[in-house]
């Protein structure tokens, strides 16, 4: 507690005590030194070939394309989620609630309902990649624009149309996955849940710049969001732009929901998960503490649960599976402990 | 000096506010009063740019609301709504460092947390200040909010009913307080008020609306007669000549 009477030596910190600077510093060496031991982990477990030896170099390499997927989605469910949570003034509802999954499922479905088997290997070119985040993004630009400058709606309203469009969507697809044969929809179901080890890495020379650029940019205005975050009423009253604000933010969410659902596939509850543990973690208003955290967070778990579902289980299946296993538990345990979200 | 003109705003094609063209002097307080309805939350609003009006044209210190840029507008006036509530958990004197953000964009530097700090003695928030938002009780925390609007250091200040929820003592304190604002700091203090008591005793000038309509812009002493306020509230209103001045009574 700081002493009162010596006022002119206060100063206004973004974390409460020292004790809590330190607790997140430390939390944030932990997690970088987590992040690079299961990095290390990945590349060189059960290496077949001797340490040092070309052939080492050429598996750790293909390897490496791994530890690049998971970067990106961890990057971009954490900040997408975080940014969202921000300018839609609640922690409970994840970006997937605007229907980007919905949307994807419906792409996809819609590929293989018209062309067969043949249509799941199409969805898979550059140009449908590029054609899809297109459409994902234009979706949500119109959603959030006009709904955001019409008189008589908020945010809330936003994310009810959000989720009644993703319902409309999803029963769209279901509608068409009933009438594939079942070979067909075998495939369509691989493509359709959230998959590391099948990720359509082709896209990652487009998917890295991209998410690292949106990154960056929701990184440096990471001052503003933490006004946005006090609402519109006294964002507007601090001097910013409120809608226009949301909007470019929104924007950028949907940009990165668009590249991480197109390269692996929907990973609903992961964001989520970060998010809230990274609040937890950093006990701060402050995005510059807490978007660091939350990408780590999603960094660390995904590749651990992607190095034990490899490595030692010798099952590559959904690492999903364990995000929500795993996650689901720790979070509940963080929730029960601190008795607030 | 603010000025409005010709300001209209219509809600659901059945509640109109306006035309209004009403000039409010720069310095002390000025209070809105009227019965619920009349738009006094909607004027103050439109005033503090957190909506924008149909049509006509607000100017606060020279400043057109509509058309200047948003962090010009944050550095001449600051404006509080009713209901504030955070997603993140703030301590007081962090919500009263994001005051200072029109003038330092977030990275608070010496002078910013000399404003931080007068602005947290004047509201006796020192000793409070370390800690959260949510451990406070509503007071405190209506305090807490004035304080980081006073730190914003703007010339005109807009305050929407801040003695909503705050019993006899601290609705007292907090009006001393502002009065204290608009006599040594110099503020120039727009607030919307329930109680014309209070209203008449702490305020400069008084405002009256009904319908939409203002309806009368006045000295207190002038508006604090019995014909005045039974025909701006709408009910019998008697006048008691008190030691500290006009009461009103309309039990």
């Amino acid at each position: 507690m700081a002493n009162a009477s010596n006022a002119a030596a206060v100063t206004t910190s973004t974390f409460v005590t020292p004790a809590h600077r330190r607790r997140w510093l430390i939390s944030l060496v932990v997690l970088a030194l987590a992040a690079l031991g299961l990095t290390a982990g990945i590349l060189t477990y059960d290496n077949p070939m001797p340490f040092g030896s070309d052939g080492f170099w050429k598996i750790a390499q293909s390897r490496i394309t791994t530890v690049l997927v998971i970067a990106v989605v961890a990057a971009a469910h954490s900040f997408a989620t975080v940014a969202f949570h921000t300018v839609t003034f609640n922690r409970i509802v994840t970006p997937s609630i605007l229907g980007f999954e919905a949307l994807y499922g419906l792409i996809n479905t819609a590929a293989v309902f018209f062309l067969g088997a043949v249509g799941a290997t199409a969805t898979r070119g550059i140009a449908s990649y590029l054609f899809q985040v297109v459409v994902m993004v234009a979706f949500a630009t119109l959603l959030y624009s006009w709904l955001l400058s019409s008189r008589f709606t908020n945010v809330h309203t936003m994310l009810l149309v959000g989720v009644v469009i993703g319902a409309g969507l999803a029963s769209l697809t279901t509608f068409m996955q009933r009438m594939l044969d079942p070979n067909e929809f075998d495939v369509l179901t691989a493509r359709l849940m959230g998959n590391i080890s099948n990720a359509s890495t082709q896209y990652l020379p487009y998917a890295i710049p991209i998410v690292a650029v949106v990154a960056f940019w929701i990184l440096a205005r990471a001052r503003r969001m933490d006004t946005l975050a006090l609402g519109s009423s006294v964002a507007t009253s601090l001097g910013l732009n409120h809608r226009r604000e949301t909007i470019k933010v929104l924007i950028a969410v949907s940009i990165l929901m668009a590249m991480t659902t197109s390269l692996v596939g929907p990973m609903t509850f992961l964001g989520f998960l970060v998010a809230t543990l990274a609040y937890s973690i950093a006990d701060t208003y402050s995005h510059r503490a807490i978007l660091p955290i939350a990408f780590l967070l999603g960094f660390v778990l995904l590749t651990g649960a992607y190095f034990v579902l490899r490595h030692i289980f010798y099952a590559q299946g959904a690492v999903t599976i364990i995000v929500e296993l795993i996650g689901g538990l720790v979070f509940l345990i963080v929730i029960m402990r601190k008795g607030r979200l | 000096m603010i000025t409005l003109e010709n300001v209209t705003k219509t809600y659901s094609g059945e509640t109109t506010i306006g035309p209004i063209d009403v000039k409010i002097p720069s310095g002390g307080i000025t209070s809105l009063v009227g019965p619920n309805g009349a738009g006094k939350s909607t004027v103050l609003t439109m005033m503090g740019r957190l909506m924008g009006a149909d049509t006509g044209k607000i100017t606060v210190g020279g400043l057109d609301v509509a058309t200047s840029k948003s962090n010009d507008i944050a550095k001449k006036l600051a404006i509080l709504r009713q209901e504030n509530h955070f997603v993140t958990r703030l301590t007081v004197r962090q919500l009263v460092g994001f005051g200072r953000y029109p003038h330092s964009a977030g990275r608070l530097n010496v002078e910013d947390e000399q404003h931080i700090n007068s602005s947290l003695e004047f509201l006796n928030l020192t000793a409070l200040q370390d800690r959260y938002l949510d451990e406070l009780s509503g007071g405190q925390r209506q305090r807490a909010y004035v304080a980081m609007v006073l730190a914003q250091d703007t010339e005109y200040v807009f305050l929407d009913e801040p003695l909503n929820n705050l019993d006899m003592s601290h609705s007292v304190q907090m009006m001393r307080q502002l009065r204290k604002a608009a006599d040594e700091l110099g503020r120039t203090v727009i607030m919307v008020m329930h109680d014309i008591n209070f209203a008449s005793r702490y305020s400069d000038h008084i405002l009256a609306m009904n319908e939409g309509q203002v309806t009368h812009f006045d000295s207190c002493a002038d508006t604090m007669k019995s014909s005045v306020l039974s025909e701006i509230f709408g009910t019998s209103v008697r006048i008691i000549d008190d030691v500290d001045g006009p009461l009103a009574v309309y039990f």
